[in-house]
């Protein structure tokens, strides 16, 4: 199968891309697992075993990924000299909604934010964490912590639990001092990748690339990234049974950040 | 079935109680189980003796810092923080609903509910267990801004109801407290099925 893709895809080089890509896709298919959704052998690992308390969930066939458990979605994209990120607002456990306003996005600082999806626990302990971090460092260097450093802090942070990992995905949005938009993203051991155009987490993320793909333009303003966001957010968490119940859009500029709710399916 | 009296309500401060609900040993050893002004289980007594980690602490922090009493949502993130420490140690199997008064909080009372992994969220309503199948919806449906006292227990006994109807595993012996600006009090408690 490997094979005849590459050899189509060699021939095809010199035509539209738009093939390659379909033909791309359609290798990627043999590496979906049982359960069609998670291509990583990593997360395979971390399959949710319901605990006694727990057990009445499940009746349903398949087992649940740990980073499933509780449902989330970000996106965070760049502009021109602008950054946006948005999430859902749902929280569950495996299919039960609890919260409709649950907060996976962290204000780190005026000019940089970070996402976190996956687990509910460890969003909430990361969160408290990252904060503790980047205050010590900056009352300790009397300087404001740059979005790259911060990623770095974060991947260090992950690998840390190598043997037992924080099971959050997390997405670093922000201005670096020039005012440029720097984004990232990691797994949850901190593996990190620098984009400069956009970057996804999350239960529903093949649904996002895809969107994000779609919608994305280079050197948005500030309220074409907004609109941008929000529909491929809304769009791709209406297909997953783990996301939604409304969204949160934050855009950051040099002059400030504009915070705005999403009314999606309340569903 | 064990004990068809136990109360899961454990009175954390003056102003705020905790809900547990999960395996007996981890619930008592969490919490801090009947003790104070539970007078409706006196006979519980030799449950008091058990570790009480979380109410013990927050009376600590009490004592060592001049009588400052933590608030609400200061107790549910101390409790969070401690289920998510003993998640990657030796997790307490308990779910947990806390609700206190703050005086210096719009009105006044908070409700924080938390999983066994240590995930908390405010909420204007919860429900943790079995319960939370049937309850949520009704409470979806009842809820809304701005309820006194005895609307908010007409939902909590609606609730009540709906579980002793469609519940197949069901204990009817609910107890219901409240806690509002004079502190903890027991509202509603069905009688002692030992009694009889």
């Amino acid at each position: 199968m490997i094979y005849i893709t590459l050899r189509i895809t060699i021939k095809k080089i010199k035509q539209n891309t738009i093939s390659t890509i379909k033909l791309y896709a359609s290798g990627a298919h043999e590496n979906h697992n049982l359960h069609g959704k998670r291509r990583h052998t990593l997360h395979s690992f971390f399959q949710f075993a319901p605990t006694q308390t727990q057990h009445h969930q499940s009746h349903h066939n398949r087992t649940m990924s740990i980073l499933e458990y509780n449902g989330a979605a970000i996106i965070a994209m760049a502009g021109k000299d602008c950054i946006g990120i948005a999430s859902d607002n749902r929280l569950g456990i495996q299919f039960q909604t609890v919260a409709m306003d649950f907060k996976k996005i962290f204000k780190m600082s005026d000019t940089l934010f970070v996402g976190l999806a996956g687990l509910a626990t460890d969003v909430q302990t990361l969160d408290q964490l990252l904060r503790f971090r980047m205050n010590l460092y900056e009352l300790r260097e009397e300087r404001a912590m740059t979005p790259q450093v911060f990623t770095n802090l974060l991947s260090n942070i992950l690998y840390e639990k190598r043997f037992g990992p924080y099971f959050v995905e997390p997405v670093v949005a922000g201005l670096d001092e020039k005012g440029s938009p720097y984004l990232a993203t990691m797994d949850l051991i901190g593996a990190t990748s620098t984009t400069k155009d956009f970057v996804v987490s999350g239960t529903c993320d093949g649904n996002l690339y895809g969107m994000c793909e779609t919608l994305y333009k280079p050197d948005l303003g500030k309220e074409e990234l907004f609109e941008t966001l929000a529909q491929a957010l809304l769009a791709s968490v209406d297909r997953d049974a783990l996301s939604g119940w409304g969204g949160v859009v934050h855009i950051i500029t040099k002059e400030g950040v504009m915070s705005r709710e999403l009314k999606g399916r309340q569903d | 079935m064990y004990q068809q009296n136990l109360d899961k309500i454990a009175e954390l401060s003056s102003h705020s109680a905790m809900g547990v609900s999960g395996p007996n040993c981890d619930l008592v050893n969490f919490s801090e189980l009947g003790t104070g002004l539970s007078d409706v289980t006196p006979h519980l007594a030799p449950y008091h003796d058990q570790c009480r980690y979380i109410s013990k602490n927050l009376a600590l922090y009490e004592l060592s810092n001049d009588g400052m009493k933590l608030s609400t949502h200061a107790q549910a993130n101390f409790c969070r923080g401690e289920l998510a420490k003993a998640l990657r140690k030796g997790p307490f199997q308990v779910n947990v609903i806390l609700g206190g008064y703050d005086e210096n909080v719009p009105n006044g009372g908070s409700l924080y509910v938390m999983d066994y992994l240590g995930s908390c969220q405010k909420v204007n309503y919860g429900a943790q267990g079995y319960a939370s199948n049937f309850t949520l919806s009704i409470m979806d449906r009842d809820w809304e801004e701005g309820l006194n006292e005895e609307q908010a227990v007409k939902i909590v006994e609606h609730c009540i109801r709906e579980l002793n109807m469609r519940f197949l595993l069901n204990q009817s012996n609910f107890i219901i407290k409240v806690v509002d600006k004079d502190g903890v009090r027991t509202v509603k408690a069905d009688s002692d099925p030992t009694d009889n």
